[in-house]
């Protein structure tokens, strides 16, 4: 009977210490990542851009969906239509804004999906080891077999036109990256001390990973999973440009490049405009990703 | 490093076929008949039952697989449904001027990724080191279909110096290497060269940032060493690292190629995989995917031997 209490405060105090530990390097690099000018514009940028893509009906645009065969492709700086007219002369300032709701969500859902998806797959991958882990990445090597561009538009090519199905193609194409790094960090951590303590007092393996490897690896892998975003949403508007994903007439960025391609020589200017908002995330994320990896990187 | 090599080709066969079999099975996940494209709307159960058994597609999976691999391995993958013509011959005219382009993008973005990578890495934490790293960042944060569009507004569309679109004057299939073609190239392989500059920049930066800052470094600088032979030891140091990036990369461009080819209209193999899509040719998307991908595996096996041949310490690991 002695022995059980003793596990449990054995464990409860190893769940504790990475816990607390964890709560004070996050205040850490909060802290440092404020204090970085460029991660701080960058996420204002991106939180404006968020916002008004969740509070756009509310902001007193022009119906995105609505044209009119007399004003078609005004010019930036027409009254009424700050930012001009598309094809159909919608309100391209009312397009991008709405655009934004859909380009942001093919864009960050497959990294978001990826990351549960391909963590849990390293981690077990990582921890337990031998045949399943090579079956695990021997599977993955497969999919690196294949540069991403080409492996998402064969995978959405196939399974034809749709926001569905280029969200599923871009999470096949995140799900191997995304287990490769957690594999490779749930590996370095797998045999350090405090784990092998928690598998002498009796843990099982999942409540180790759960508890012991899951929080010493997320950083990494979560600082990897923002560096796809920009790639991501390259790649999905990439694919809505290709005529792949989104269909018309909803606004989206890439889609609505796509067809204002045809309006080059008469209005090249508001024809660029949805690749400059597409331009704008992607370059936020990438130096946000930055900033939080030198933030996360205490040593220097 | 004989041995080093034939271990890495025998590494190579299990993702080879494993491949082909994503190959094989991306038609399969096609929803709908594969049949559709070639069956009238009208056709009786027995003609489409005839056709069925005709491609083999009555056949369990595992025996397609084997027969369209055997097929595969002697050259034959099929016929294009829209041309009736050769799979492997569409896409080995198409993958000529992908590469044409590769190479000319990879000219542009590695010259220019090595020289800024270089120059930050030398000169770290100063604004030259901003303005390189800072080009790098751009470089792999554009949508290179955009940057594509924005190239045409300007010296096409604006100044009229370059044409916009296609590979040549007299359509696209005489290429030469006269201003006359040449000039068709410029814009796509500027477009196609700027990931490449970016990633490069930033991998020859963090090389040379960390080898200067070795104690080697040092000891060369104390012994009385020139700039000139420090800066020998550095590229040494760096080559094997750099040239795996830039091996990955040039795979990337060729295997990339379909939205930069659909601006351009550039005829290659993205382009051919584009209209492949659209007109449900399964057997043409099926082929090109297969010969972009082996491409990609052979590039990377020639990558493994090549930093080998260079650095001897990654035979022993």
């Amino acid at each position: 009977m002695s022995e059980v209490p003793l596990s449990a405060t054995a464990d409860a105090a190893l769940q504790a210490a990475p816990a607390s530990k964890a709560r004070g390097y996050w205040t850490t690099v909060g802290r440092r990542i404020m204090r970085d000018k460029v991660s701080m514009a960058c996420a204002l940028v991106l939180l404006l851009i968020f916002l008004s893509a969740i509070l756009a009906p509310w902001l007193g645009l022009e119906d995105p969906y609505k044209g009119s065969m007399i004003r078609r492709l005004r010019h930036i700086g027409t009254t009424g239509y700050p930012l001009g007219t598309d094809e159909l002369g919608r309100d391209m300032l009312a397009r991008l804004i709405y655009g934004g709701r859909l380009s942001l969500v093919i864009g960050i859902l497959p990294v978001i999906l990826a990351f549960c998806i391909g963590t849990s797959l390293g981690i077990v991958a990582g921890y337990v080891g031998g045949k399943l882990n090579t079956a695990i990445m021997r599977t993955v090597d497969v999919f690196y077999a294949f540069p991403s561009v080409l492996l998402a538009i064969a995978i959405s090519g196939a399974l034809g036109a749709g926001i569905l199905n280029s969200i599923v193609a871009l999470t096949i194409v995140f799900v191997p990256q995304i287990t490769r790094v957690a594999e490779s960090v749930t590996t370095g951590v797998r045999n350090v001390d405090f784990v092998e303590a928690a598998r002498a007092s009796g843990a099982g393996a999942f409540t180790i990973m759960r508890v012991h490897i899951l929080g010493n690896v997320l950083g990494a892998i979560f600082v990897y999973a923002t560096s796809l975003i920009s790639v991501s949403m390259i790649l999905a508007a990439g694919l809505s440009f290709l005529g792949l994903g989104t269909k018309p007439p909803e606004p989206e960025w890439g889609l609505m490049l796509n067809t204002l391609r045809t309006a080059i020589y008469v209005n090249p200017w508001v024809a660029a405009l949805p690749g400059a908002m597409i331009f704008a995330v992607s370059i936020c994320f990438n130096l946000l990703s930055d900033g939080l990896r030198s933030a996360m990187d205490i040593r220097n | 490093m004989l041995a080093y090599t034939a271990r890495r080709i025998v590494y190579v066969v299990p993702i080879v076929i494993s491949v082909a079999l994503v190959c094989f099975l991306l038609v399969h996940i096609t929803p709908g008949d594969p049949l559709v494209a070639v069956l009238p709307a009208d056709a009786s159960q027995e003609l489409a039952a005839q056709l069925r058994a005709a491609y083999g597609f009555d056949r369990p999976l595992p025996v397609q697989f084997g027969l369209w691999l055997l097929r595969a391995l002697h050259g034959d993958l099929g016929s294009s449904i829209a041309t009736g013509r050769p799979v492997l011959a569409e896409v080995m005219r198409a993958v000529g001027n992908t590469v044409t382009l590769a190479i000319a993008a990879a000219i542009i973005g590695f010259t220019m990724g090595i020289l800024l990578g270089l120059i930050a890495g030398y000169f770290r934490e100063t604004w030259i080191d901003k303005v390189a790293t800072s080009f790098a960042i751009a470089g792999v944060s554009v949508p290179h279909y955009w940057l594509g569009m924005l190239l045409v507004i300007i010296f096409s569309v604006q100044l009229n110096w370059l044409p916009a679109v296609g590979a040549g004057p007299s359509g696209s299939n005489s290429w030469a290497w006269d201003w006359a073609h040449l000039k068709y190239l410029v814009l796509p392989a500027i477009t196609t060269s700027v990931i490449p500059m970016g990633i490069v920049t930033r991998t020859v930066r963090a090389l040379t940032g960390d080898i200067l800052s070795q104690d080697f470094v040092e000891a060369l600088r104390a012994k009385g060493l020139h700039e000139r032979g420090v800066f020998r030891h550095v590229i040494k140091n760096a080559a094997p690292t750099a040239l795996a990036v830039m091996g990955l990369q040039l795979g990337y461009m060729l295997g990339g190629s379909i939205l930069i080819e659909t601006v351009f209209s550039w005829p290659g193999s993205g382009f051919l995989l584009n209209s492949a899509i659209f007109q449900r040719d399964l057997p043409l998307l099926q082929g090109t995917i297969l010969i972009l991908a082996l491409f990609f595996v052979f590039l990377n096996l020639l990558v493994d031997i090549a930093q080998a041949a260079i650095d001897p310490r990654i035979k022993r690991g």
